[in-house]
């Protein structure tokens, strides 16, 4: 459907979006994930038509879309903060694309009732932008972004303005509504929750260039590198030596999967794989702080020798601020990155 | 497409846009001052610049550049001191009749400057009402002229200032307060940094406006006092010296260019980030004997120094019993012109109409072509460039276009369109100064939602540009209308004998003796005044206080 091959833009000579391939399948939902400055935004314009590229091509239904413009590539873009016309109601908003489009008056009004029906808005059309919420404006943006039936959907930061409960609910919705439509669907976030939630594909963006790509249980049990698992939220990230099923690390001998890969690697300890006993056996560490997740409790350790460890550990077990606990570890939650 | 060839593209659309603009002001503003330098400088196919100096090196021209420099900063200085309180006042309290108030203020910004000049001759002149109260005449002095330039600029003060003050956010002066900041001290240290750029170029507009002022020094200075601009008329159509007058032209010139330079560098400078709010949630009521005492001598500024000369002049135009000076405007029979002279007013309002066309259509093309993200460094230029009509001497205008547009291939001597293309050169800069800040404003991101929804180029302007700009256009072809009522210096050369403009014929009939004359002139004022004060509250209803720089 979609075809990045080499896709570059430079800005001031520093490039945003360094020859970037990529493929998304027909009603397949591709997330691009990166922190803000990653050009994961200059992606989404680049395939819109709104960023020239300075090298590489982009590619629709296997036509080249070099030299079209803006208003005749047909995919949909929702923006980051819904840019809705603010001059316009919802009804006119949503009918926008259509009436680009030339579509007849009658079937127009008919497409704008349904598509407020779809995003759980119905009869809303006559109502002002200005006066929806948050959550009202991104469906009403999203509905705009449908209503023209782009061949690709584009969505940046679909739910980045929302508050958390909103966006948890929102982000099933879409996840239902893409699949019951079947859009092929290319969105980009710096969240990780959302787009593990949201995507069939996700994939992670670094510097301009594509860092991992997978689904999203791949992407979460095995992190490309470094980066990518501080990325995804993990602190427990360390150079060390594998041999056989050790590794040398600065926590000292730490037990790892049986077909890690060998030689001096970086390490991934889960905080589920650290596991507190008492102070006489495993690492001797202290407890430095712990912070209330909910589900559990994050403790963060520290060893007499060593960077701070992350522990998960289960809210009756967790031990104080400043007392001494020993550390033991799981193999089965230390991954070796590549 | 590369990234090149839709640079190219972008660079093509807006030579479309810049293209009649820039044809326009070549045509009818470079080519017809440029026309009069050489006219006074060159001779016998030769440029004679040693001229330059013999000029300006007269004493009486000397003279001239002095008093034109020094009541231009008395007027700004002046200004600055009775409308930085009304800006406050505007800006931090409410107030019942805020509205009207604020209209009251701006309504002589728009007046002409003979109907200002009319207006402070009936207040301080010759028999005026101070005359005939206390005996006291300001004509005479040069404080007469400094009251009616406070007059016109007030309103550019409390507008480019109050407007900006209004939008800080009050929050910045309380985190002072919270550090320990005292009252004074607060505002000493974020809000007047923060204001500082907007008054400066507030001042420079002023200076701007009164070092170029003609009409009300033309009809207050009387044959004392004489500004640059009202020696380059007496030059060409008194005293018919070409050469003085092409060098005061190129003197007034440099003068405005410099001035519009540092004008350009407040602007720019005034583009950076302060936190701006709502203006309606900062106003408060008056709190204290200090902020009552400051609300109740602004309310008295503007009685005394803005309605009392417009109020005296209308009284002035009653004199006469049952309207006698209004009705001898209908006759023929004074001798001064060949039509009645209220034919003047149905003249100007055809003028006026032509000409905030034109000024609409090439202020705004250019408005457009300027607005683009990809303006380059010469666009930019060309900004300045724009305002420059604004203080070239409008007399040069006007007595170029008898030289230079009065031979094939370009002969309109005789054709009614020079006149409102004269007053649209004027009106232009107004125009584009309303719009661009408006332009600017529209989120790029709009239009490439539009874009991506499947709207063309010329589709994105119709659908997102032109609604959210309608309202900053009417306000533009309101001050280009206003602005063509108004204007003399161009139009009294221009303006053909038996068909005079309103401002003409004010003009000429002050010039005459007599009381009939006078008391026609201020009639005539009165009805100019009437219809420029309609305009303005029209666009008043329209505006908001963000709209444009004016």
């Amino acid at each position: 459907m979609l075809s990045l091959q080499g896709a570059t833009v430079r800005f001031g000579g520093r490039p945003v979006l360094d020859t970037v391939d990529l493929e998304v399948a027909e009603h397949e939902v591709v997330c691009v994930l990166g922190p803000s400055g990653s050009g994961k935004s200059t992606l989404l314009r680049a395939v819109a038509g709104l960023q020239p590229l300075d090298a590489g091509r982009v590619s629709l239904a296997g036509r080249d879309q070099g030299g079209v413009p803006a208003h005749q590539r047909g995919v949909g873009l929702m923006f980051q903060d819904h840019q809705l016309f603010p001059q316009r109601d919802v009804g006119a908003n949503v009918a926008f694309g259509l009436r680009m489009h030339g579509v007849a008056k009658g079937e127009r009004d008919a497409r704008v009732g349904e598509l407020l029906e779809l995003v759980g808005l119905p009869g809303a059309a006559r109502r002002a932008v200005a006066a929806l919420s948050g959550g009202e404006q991104q469906r009403v943006a999203l509905a705009r972004a449908l209503a023209p039936r782009p061949r690709l959907l584009m969505l940046d930061e679909p739910l980045g303005q929302l508050d958390r409960s909103l966006r948890e609910r929102l982000v099933v919705e879409l996840r239902e509504l893409f699949g019951r439509l079947g859009t092929t669907v290319l969105a980009v976030t710096h969240d990780q929750g959302e787009a593990f939630a949201l995507a069939d594909r996700v994939v992670v963006m670094r510097d301009g260039r594509i860092a991992q790509s997978g689904t999203p249980l791949d992407v979460w049990r095995r992190p490309a590198d470094a980066f990518v698992a501080r990325f995804l939220g993990f602190e427990n990230v360390v150079p060390a030596t594998v041999a056989g099923t050790v590794a040398d690390s600065p926590w000292g001998k730490l037990p790892v999967p049986q077909d890690a890969p060998q030689g001096a690697r970086t390490l991934l300890v889960r905080p589920a794989g650290v596991r507190l006993v008492p102070a006489d056996t495993g690492l001797t560490c202290t407890v430095a702080a712990r912070t209330f997740k909910g589900t559990h409790v994050a403790v963060h350790l520290q060893p007499e020798d060593g960077p701070r460890l992350e522990a998960a550990c289960a809210l009756r077990d967790a031990p104080g601020s400043g007392d001494t606990v020993g550390a033991e570890f799981d193999a089965d939650e230390i991954v070796v990155l590549d | 497409m590369t990234a090149r060839a839709r640079t190219r593209r972008g660079s093509a659309a807006r030579l479309g846009l810049m293209a009649l603009p820039v044809a326009f002001f070549a045509l009818f503003f470079a080519w017809p001052v440029a026309a009069i330098v050489a006219r006074g400088l060159k001779t016998d196919g030769g440029w004679q610049f040693g001229r330059i100096a013999d000029v300006v090196t007269q004493p009486d021209i000397r003279h001239v550049l002095w008093f034109t420099t020094w009541q231009a900063l008395a007027s700004t200085a002046l200004t600055l001191l009775l409308a930085l309180p009304a800006a406050f006042v505007f800006a931090r309290l409410d107030f019942p009749g805020k509205q009207v108030l604020r209209a009251v203020v701006t309504v002589p910004f728009v007046l002409p400057t003979v109907v200002a000049g009319s207006a402070f001759l009936a207040l301080v002149g010759h028999g005026g009402l101070l005359d005939q109260l206390w005996g006291v005449r300001l004509d005479t002095t040069v404080w007469a002229i400094l009251l009616a330039h406070v007059f016109f600029n007030y309103a550019v003060v409390v507008r480019t200032v109050g407007g900006l003050w209004a939008q800080l956010d009050p929050r910045q002066e309380e985190a002072a307060r919270m550090l320990g900041a005292s009252p004074f001290a607060a505002w000493r240290k974020v809000t007047l940094p923060a204001l500082g750029p907007a008054v400066a170029a507030a001042a420079l507009m002023v200076f701007l406006f009164t070092f170029t002022s003609f009409g009300v020094v033309q009809i207050l200075g009387g044959p004392t006092f004489s500004t640059l601009e009202v020696e380059i008329y007496r030059q060409t159509s008194e005293v018919f010296d070409l050469t003085t007058a092409a060098v005061l032209t190129l003197v007034q010139f440099a003068a405005v260019g410099a001035i519009l330079g540092v004008h350009a560098w407040t602007v720019r400078r005034r583009e950076s980030a302060l936190r701006l709010v709502d203006p309606r949630l900062t106003a408060r009521r008056p709190r204290g004997a200090g902020q009552r005492a400051l609300l109740a001598g602004v309310l008295a500024t503007v009685a005394l120094l803005l309605v009392l000369p417009l109020a005296v002049l209308v009284r002035r135009s009653l004199d006469a019993p049952g309207f006698g000076y209004y009705r001898a405007l209908t006759r023929t029979d004074g001798g001064t012109f060949l039509v009645a002279p209220v034919h003047a007013v149905w003249t100007s309002l055809q003028y006026a109409v032509a000409a905030t066309a034109i000024a609409v259509l090439i202020g705004g093309l250019a408005a457009a072509a300027l607005a683009r993200r990809d303006a380059g460094r010469l666009v930019r230029g060309f900004d300045a460039l724009l305002m420059l009509p604004l203080g070239v001497s409008a007399v040069t205008v006007g007595f170029g276009f008898l030289i230079a547009l009065d031979k094939p291939p370009l002969d309109l001597r005789q054709s009614w369109i020079l006149v409102p293309l004269a007053q649209a050169l004027v009106g232009a800069p107004f125009v584009v100064r309303t719009m661009l800040p408006v332009l600017r404003a529209v989120d790029t991101r709009l239009r490439e939602a539009a874009a991506v929804l499947g709207a063309s180029p010329w589709r994105v302007w119709r659908e997102i540009d032109l609604p959210l700009v309608r309202r900053a256009l009417l306000v533009a072809a309101g001050f280009a209308f206003a602005v063509s009522l108004g204007e003399f210096g161009a139009t009294v050369f221009i303006a053909r004998p038996d068909n005079p403009t309103l401002p003409v014929a004010v003009a000429r009939l002050l010039s005459r003796p007599g009381d009939l004359n006078y008391g026609q002139a201020m009639a005539l004022s009165t009805i100019l005044m009437v219809v420029c004060a309609a305009a303005l509250l029209l666009l008043e209803r329209l505006r908001t206080d963000r709209t444009g720089e004016f």
